[in-house]
């Protein structure tokens, strides 16, 4: 076994696995909603489980588990949740954007159409 | 600002950055992090990026706080909306929000925070007249969102960059 494991207190271990659990549960419910829910714009919605919350307490059980295993504060995990939180809208703004711009060229009454607020 | 350090906060966070990265603060690493730092933020200003004004910065610490609270909350409604039966009768829409935010970073935070909430998407901003269309996934009523992204998020934003 891991020596690093194998020194953890109880409760550590409980909460590490707890909220790496939670993380991946999320992970997984975000991926399920991805072949569940119908059309894109509603799919799209899906992932953004596993980046937010999901990331979050997946890097909080590695802050907490690295801390105390090693016995000092370990945070760099911060610097990931900090960059998946500013890089995720590009890629979803992308996507979003590439499929609002076919629908728009294509003629779909589900988009508004631009440059019309609706009243 | 100055010569040396044109972008404050941008060679603060690098040096933050350089010294979790580390995961020490021994006299090498912080003078080399300082280093780094200054030269960052001088290549950042050759970018000519827009300038940042902020006014009143603690306003981001309720505004965090709602964020957080705001995306555990709906991260539970969206998996319940996943795993749930009645999925095919949820509505979802665009919706569409008159913005006056015009500052680049402030639309830029408030893009991560849309879209970083699940059930909320970043869909365009429309220029003329300033309107931001968002998706919906769980969509009962269009004013109350309109509502919710102008006070909740939009108002604080609007008081730190203008």
């Amino acid at each position: 076994m891991n020596p690093l494991i194998a020194n953890l207190p109880g409760w550590a271990c409980a909460l590490v696995a707890a909220l790496v659990l939670i993380g991946a549960s999320l992970a997984l419910i975000g991926s399920i909603g991805l072949v569940r829910l119908e059309t894109f714009y509603r799919r799209v919605h899906a992932p953004t489980l596993g980046v937010s919350l999901g990331a979050f307490t997946t890097l909080a059980g590695s802050m907490v588990f690295f801390s105390v295993a090693q016995g000092r504060l370990v945070l760099h995990e911060l610097l990931i949740g900090l960059f998946i939180s500013l890089t995720t809208p590009i890629t979803f703004m992308l996507l979003v954007r590439a499929a609002l711009h076919r629908d728009r060229k294509a003629g779909s009454g589900e988009v508004p159409s631009r440059a019309e607020p609706e009243p | 600002m100055n010569r040396v350090l044109p972008h404050p906060f941008v060679s603060l966070f690098v040096l933050g950055a350089w010294l979790l990265l580390g995961q020490t603060a021994d006299i090498w690493r912080a003078a080399s992090g300082v280093l780094v730092a200054v030269l960052l933020g001088l290549a950042f200003a050759r970018l000519h990026p827009p300038a940042m004004r902020v006014r009143r910065v603690h306003l981001l610490v309720p505004l965090a706080l709602h964020v957080v609270y705001d995306i555990v909350r709906s991260n539970f409604a969206v998996a319940a909306i996943i795993l749930g039966r009645s999925r095919q009768s949820v509505t979802s829409g665009f919706v569409e929000v008159p913005l006056e935010l015009q500052d680049r970073y402030g639309l830029a935070i408030l893009s991560c925070i849309i879209t970083s909430t699940p059930g909320t998407i970043w869909v365009s901003l429309e220029r003329s007249p300033p309107t931001l269309l968002i998706h919906v996934l769980d969509l009962v009523d269009e004013d109350a969102w309109v509502r919710k992204i102008k006070q909740r998020y939009e108002r604080p934003l609007l008081e730190m960059f203008t």
